[in-house]
């Protein structure tokens, strides 16, 4: 068990040098050399032009699964700021940690990110492991999915949350596959049941809910959808404990290069899947004008703006706007739904929202099977006086 | 250059109904499709290999025998070859041992320069089969794919979808593609033709022994998550309809909405 070079195959061409984050490997005689700090994260396997390296993790089977302690979260940053699903993670996090009498951890990997540790221990973080590199302020794959399982193999958490966002649903799987562990996509609910985590998530487009275990090995791994879980009040006077791991990250072993870098949403403004309030508008909108009202209203409360497939079809609105099956999953507190007749497919997406509403003027509309209070009318009328009300009540505190 | 996609058999899920006395899934009479986003990942491979000028397609599926229908769609659609892998010890299989096997598989072909996938199989809904075979392999991954191009140096640029829009990328061969299909895609039925061409293909069924590999990683032993339980999700309660003319009820809406947490705690 461990790593090993090939010798007979090795070139010294020192690719995995560059590849390797935790500057692990050096050249020595032409031919690589992996010092002690390696933490089998596997890097330079995956670069290795000449399948020169052997890598042999230790089998679930032989671990002892009782070493296994602590709750981490992986912490996903938007631009410079913790993003809110952040803190749903460590909200829940600290729960299961008390139910277990375990730390919680949190990992932050980025270009500077020292000054968001506070921030985050806040929430009810005990350990924060850091790793500053200007090469991981854009997200990638590679390097990412290394440094974390090296830090996973080093330090044997229990339990290792992920958010399922695109960057979490593109990591988690990569690390859990290089664990040889189990993986939970899309949990809506987390619980300890028997010491063993149990995670709840919908399947079948949402048809039916699954309770599922991973007993076997460690960590228990799971992606955790955002908006679901609650967060609890910051407590500032909380302070974590901070491991930086060096990292060595050279940008010639990336071989996936982000050439540039489109914003189809305006910077500022509140991503839909991280929204309290969304309203969306279907087909029954009739055109991308019309959906100014709906800008209207979520002015006056503060909501984000979303979309059926129908109306990104239409070209109405961008594609980074879509709820549903093939868009976002979104669970606001509150959704309005105009003129969207609720197929499958969108419910999918909007389902687990807390309040659900739905203007339509068709009552067979399947939107009302999930609605929790409903207009049967024409969303022209409705809206604009809706938000006349809204508006006036609301600027009189 | 030898391309690979892997596909999967699903239930139409929305065809699928809850029995509302036992609340469990109806699933009879239910037809299996071929994933959408794996139709989409195989038109785009077929349409990539094309561009290319030589080279083939293998699609593959680990699935009971009846997935063979889905490959044989798939080779209507322009693959060249297909691969079904069907053994009872693949029974049970979570995302870890499906992508083991289909990863073993894989490499089973030999040297395979791109692996497309569907970003999500509408019955699970996981989108980690993708990424873990990509681990599995040893090849980088882009996940979230929206658009590929590759020109005549075989140099490869690809829209990836993010949170707020997408970033152009530039990758080379070898890596794996999970895609996402535009929102105006619908799977269409390949014509006559190709179908009955499809049926000269080549098609391979591998076993388990076939397959080779590790056999504790396969089917239920080689999967580290156990569902315990399944249940209908709790039913949201009746929907109040505000029963008054457009105006009225907008009002009352309102008031409502003024009382809901959502708006107090803005
Ligand atoms: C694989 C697959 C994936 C899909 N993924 C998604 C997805 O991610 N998201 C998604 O949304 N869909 C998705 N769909 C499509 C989905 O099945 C529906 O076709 C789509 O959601 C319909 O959008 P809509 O409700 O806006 O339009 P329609 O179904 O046309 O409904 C429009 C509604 O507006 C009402 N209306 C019209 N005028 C007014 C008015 N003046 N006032 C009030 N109401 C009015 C009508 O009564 C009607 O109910 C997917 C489909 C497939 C096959
Ligand atoms: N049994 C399978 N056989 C072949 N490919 C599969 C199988 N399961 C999943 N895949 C591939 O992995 C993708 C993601 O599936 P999933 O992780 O189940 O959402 C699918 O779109 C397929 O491309």
């Amino acid at each position: 068990m461990g790593i090993e070079i090939i010798l007979d195959k090795c070139t010294g061409c020192g690719l995995c040098v560059k590849a390797c984050p935790f500057a692990a490997i050096n050249i020595k005689d032409k031919k690589a050399e992996i010092e002690a700090n390696c933490t089998l994260c596997g890097s330079c396997v995956e670069i290795c032009k000449f399948d020169a390296i052997l890598l042999e993790r230790p089998k679930p089977s032989d671990k002892d699964l009782s070493e296994y302690k602590d709750v981490w979260i992986f912490v996903e940053l938007r631009e410079k700021d913790i993003k809110k699903v952040s803190f749903e993670l460590a909200t829940k996090a600290r729960e299961i940690a008390d139910t277990l009498g375990e730390r919680v951890g949190a990992v932050i990997l980025g270009g500077k990110v020292k000054h968001l540790c506070d921030d985050i221990a806040a929430y009810g973080v005990d350990v924060i492991y850091t790793a500053e590199n200007e090469n991981l302020i854009q997200y990638n794959t590679s390097n990412y999915a290394g440094i974390l399982t090296g830090l996973i193999l080093k330090y044997k958490p229990n339990i290792v949350l992920f958010p399922a966002t695109h960057l979490g649903r593109d990591l988690a799987p990569r690390v859990a596959a290089a664990l040889e562990v189990g993986l939970t996509a899309d949990c809506t609910g987390l619980s300890i049941k028997d010491g063993l985590l149990l995670q709840t998530r919908p399947a079948f487009g949402g048809n039916i809910m699954a309770d599922i275990i991973s007993p076997s090995a460690r960590p228990q791994m799971a992606t955790i959808r955002p908006n679901v879980m609650k967060v609890q009040s910051p407590d500032s006077s909380r302070k974590a404990e901070i491991i930086s791991i060096p990292v060595d990250i050279d940008p010639k072993a990336m071989r996936i290069i982000i050439k540039e870098i489109i914003k189809t949403t305006e910077s500022g403004t509140k991503s839909l899947d991280e929204a309290d309030i969304v309203i969306s508008g279907g087909r029954g909108m009739d055109s991308a004008e019309n959906f100014k009202i709906l800008e209207d209203l979520a002015e006056t409360i503060n909501g984000v703006v979303g979309a059926s497939r129908a109306a990104v079809d239409a070209g109405w609105r961008p594609r980074s706007d879509q709820v549903g099956q093939s868009g976002k999953t979104v669970s606001p507190k509150l959704y309005i739904a105009c003129g969207i007749s609720g197929k499958i497919q969108h419910q999918v997406g909007m389902k687990s929202s807390d309040t659900i509403i739905a203007i339509n003027t068709d009552p067979e509309a399947p939107i009302f099977d999930i609605a929790d209070c409903g207009i049967v009318g024409d969303l022209f009328e409705v809206v604009p006086i809706l938000n006349d009300e809204l508006k006036k009540n609301l600027s009189k505190d | 250059m030898k391309l690979v996609a892997c596909v999967k058999q699903v239930p139409d899920t929305t065809e699928v109904k809850v029995d509302p006395k036992t609340h469990t899934l109806v699933r009879d009479g239910v037809p299996s499709i071929l994933n959408p986003y794996d139709h989409y990942a195989v038109e785009e491979c077929v349409r990539i290999k094309e561009k290319i000028g030589d080279g083939s397609v293998i699609v593959i599926t680990m699935g009971p025998p009846q997935a063979r229908s889905a490959l044989m769609k798939c080779l209507a659609l322009g693959a060249d070859e297909a691969v079904l892998i069907s053994d009872k010890a693949f029974a049970g299989s979570d995302t870890f041992a499906t992508a083991y096997t289909l990863a073993q598989a894989i490499r089973k072909l030999g040297s395979i320069d791109m692996v497309f996938c569907g970003q999500q199989a509408i019955d699970g809904d996981t989108a980690q089969v993708g990424p873990e075979i990509a681990q599995q392999l040893g090849m980088p991954q882009v996940t979230y794919v929206e658009k590929i191009e590759i020109d005549d140096k075989h140099k490869l640029t690809i829209h990836k979808q993010t949170e707020d829009g997408y970033h152009i990328l530039e990758a080379k061969a070898p890596l794996l593609l999970a895609l996402l299909p535009p929102t105006s895609f619908q799977p269409g039925n390949p014509p006559m033709s190709r179908i009955l061409k499809a049926k000269k293909k080549p098609f391979n069924i591998w076993d388990a022994e076939k397959l080779g590999g590790d056999k504790s990683k396969f089917g239920l032993d080689g999967s580290f998550t156990q569902v315990i339980k399944t249940y209908t999700p709790p039913s949201r309660g009746e929907c109040e309809i505000i029963e008054k003319e457009g105006k009225e009820a907008a009002k009352k809406l309102g008031e409502i909405l003024l009382k809901h947490e959502a708006l107090i705690k803005r």
